[in-house]
């Protein structure tokens, strides 16, 4: 049962991080129920988790996020011994073992962070007396490899990146963008199965944020690292989140799929963040379709119609479950599997429930007709413009 | 009032007897440093008289070279070496140049490790705050007494005396140098697998070194300043003359050996100088 795609990298149980000179009594106090800021003004020591659960299985891209302060970089924090645990267990998974850091030795922790465990940084952290290719090779000179090959893995790294260029110049003369693409390189010349990344770009503009995004959802198409991901903003969660855990003082409070976190919000607080993303990006065919059992049915001559838009007089017929015909009114249109791109203007537009919002929009734009959604030769529903409405505008979680 | 002159604090008959103590019970201790220090002083001092002027003048103008890659400084310093040499005062500057070098080096050797435990440990900082403030705000004359009478005449009490005055600067500046090193460097290296040693070596010195340079020209100058002071205890060099021309009112005298030690110190500042390489 236990396949190598299910197994958990990471399991944090019960974990409370507290800072201070105290960190018994703030535990009591936290037992108590206190708050966070009631902790403070009596012993001086500042909750930064509190009873956290999470596991992250292997492959996973697990996105923290939260406001600043929540605690998510205290959390990251902990997985490579940067913060200590004051309470709770955190298992990493060391090759066929499992570590577990809230009792571990300096040579443990020294293995896991020059071995299973890499990480990149908000502010790139580079070593500005170092070169590019130095700073790739960094990690690996911790780890006590010979110059010649550090530098040849390094440089390998530099590569994928794009950046073997600029290998020999230091890195305040490149862009931030690059800077962090050193980071990165950095990170994988590790060749760790955990990254760690601490709003890796939250420092970057956003153009270069969407390509260094859409580069590391390419890269981890190759690589299948477990990443666990800081970030304060929603929309980067759910673009290249797999899980997203969303914290708020100190605790987590919500760990789904982007799709339940934009769809099913557990508070209002999670509830008031989806309301300020961009859904194009996250939602699909399935969750945002008028399903086959909510449509009306119709008699015409012999055949059994489904109205799938009774203003525009749109329906079609099926054949087992599959589409057979399409049309408007008396008039019989083409209908066609669509695969990518734009479709075809008044020709019906067959796609996958997988189908992205953002590609269904446009088939609805570009075929000028609603499209229909059919999983394994089965006609399941239709996405139409209302659709698209209640999504954009927030409301698609709201049951009706 | 009187009550308050009565009895007077014996300050003064203190610090006495316990140099008296010193040189009663460490004399073999100190006579030992004295002497070895002497020795390599003396020793390095008869290498550098022993090769001909012209070869050290061709072996300083590349290195200035090598240093600064500014051909008006090599200029400047063989114009100035040639411009000493013609004075009459090469041996002297080259006792000077051994001085300063020596207690630099010494300075550096002492200080930067201290440095470095006063930025970890902020206890110990704390602890030797008051004793940097005070060897560095103490009069020279004052502590040059008693290091006259522990390591005798001669130029051992002015190398020490130096030491005291100019170690303050290596020791600050190290220790700000390591205490600013950016937090997220320190995580960098730790979160890559440094162990302490390593994130000291890799990390922090680097990141600090601007910092430690600054604080060894400043050494450097500072023991530059004290030439003349340790002349007055019988360490050869520049300062001799400057002495022996305070003694006899001799304004020319004064005048030619000021000028030597300024030419030196330039020269020293400008080779040390940090090249103006990219942060």
């Amino acid at each position: 049962m236990s396949t190598n795609t299910e197994k958990n990298m990471i399991e944090i149980k019960n974990l409370d991080v507290v800072f201070g000179e105290k960190p018994e009594q703030a535990l009591a106090l936290l037992d108590k129920g206190l708050s966070r800021q009631e902790i403070i003004d009596q012993t001086g020591s500042v909750v930064g988790v509190h009873n956290a659960n999470l596991s992250v299985k292997q492959g996973e891209i697990c996105v923290l996020m939260g406001l600043s302060g929540s605690g998510k970089s205290s959390l990251l924090r902990t997985l490579n011994g940067l913060n200590p645990i004051t309470r709770g267990s955190l298992k990493v998974c060391d090759g066929d073992n499992v570590i577990d850091l809230a009792n571990c030795d300096e040579n443990t922790l020294q293995h896991l962070r020059t071995h299973r465990i890499s990480m990149v940084f908000q502010k790139f952290a580079l070593m500005p007396w170092l070169t590019v290719l130095e700073n790739v090779a960094f990690g690996l000179e911790m780890k006590g490899i010979g110059k010649k090959e550090r530098q040849k893995s390094a440089m390998e790294q530099l590569d994928m990146v794009g950046l073997s260029d600029w290998a020999h110049s230091k890195p305040h003369e490149l862009s931030g963008g690059m800077q962090q693409r050193v980071g990165l390189a950095r990170a994988f010349a590790m060749d760790t199965d955990i990254l760690l990344m601490d709003e890796p770009f939250s420092a970057l503009d956003p153009l270069i944020r969407a390509q260094l995004q859409d580069e590391l959802i390419e890269l981890q198409r190759k690589m299948k690292k477990t990443i666990l991901f800081v970030s304060h903003d929603l929309d980067e969660a759910l673009k290249i989140g797999s899980h997203i855990a969303i914290m708020e003082s100190a605790k987590i409070i919500q760990h789904d799929k982007p799709e339940d976190i934009v769809l099913h919000p557990k508070t209002p607080y999670v509830e008031d963040f989806v309301a300020h993303t961009n859904p194009l990006n996250v939602l699909g065919g399935r969750t945002l379709m008028t399903g086959l059992d909510l449509l009306t049915t119709e008699q015409k001559n012999d055949e059994r119609r489904i109205i799938i838009d009774r203003n525009h007089h749109y329906w079609v017929r099926l054949q087992n479950g599959k589409v057979e015909q399409a049309g408007k009114g008396d008039d019989i249109l083409p209908v066609g599997e669509w695969q990518e791109g734009d479709g075809v203007k008044g020709q019906f537009a067959i796609a996958t429930p997988d189908i992205s919002m953002r590609d269904a929009i446009n088939l609805r734009f570009s075929s000028r007709l609603p499209v229909l959604l059919q999983e394994d030769g089965q006609f399941t529903g239709v996405l139409n413009d209302n659709n698209f409405y209640y999504a954009l505008l927030g409301k698609h979680f709201v049951a009706d | 009032m009187n009550w308050i002159t009565e009895h007077k604090l014996p300050m003064g008959q203190w610090m006495e007897s316990f140099v008296d103590w010193l040189t009663g019970n460490a004399a073999g201790f100190f006579d030992a440093i004295a002497f070895s220090l002497e020795w390599l002083i003396l020793g390095v001092t008869d290498i550098l008289l022993f090769t001909p002027a012209g070869i050290l003048i061709a072996g300083i103008a590349i290195l200035s070279w090598w240093l600064q890659r500014s051909i008006g400084l090599v200029i400047f310093v063989v114009a100035s070496l040639l411009f000493i040499a013609n004075l009459g005062y090469w041996s002297e500057m080259i006792e000077t140049l051994v001085l300063v070098l020596m207690a630099t080096f010494m300075c550096v050797l002492f200080g930067i490790p201290i440095g470095i435990l006063a930025a970890h440990y902020p206890k110990f900082n704390i602890a030797i705050r008051p004793v940097l403030d005070l060897m560095q705000t103490i009069p020279t004359f004052v502590y040059l007494i008693p290091t006259l009478i522990l390591f005798g005449l001669g130029v051992v009490p002015g190398l020490i005396s130096t030491i005291i005055f100019a170690i303050a600067a290596p020791i600050r500046l190290t220790a700000l140098g390591i205490s600013s090193v950016p937090e997220e460097l320190l995580e960098a290296g730790k979160a890559f697998g440094a162990t302490r040693s390593k994130l000291l070596f890799k990390v922090e010195l680097p990141a600090a070194m601007p910092n430690i340079m600054a604080g060894v020209t400043q050494c450097i100058m500072l023991s530059l300043s004290m030439v003349v002071i340790a002349a007055l205890v019988g360490a050869d060099g520049l300062g001799k003359p400057v002495v022996r021309a305070l003694n006899t009112v001799n304004i020319a005298q004064g005048f030619e050996a000021g000028l030597a030690i300024v030419l030196v110190a330039i020269m020293l500042d400008r080779l040390c100088k940090q090249p103006n390489r990219d942060r």
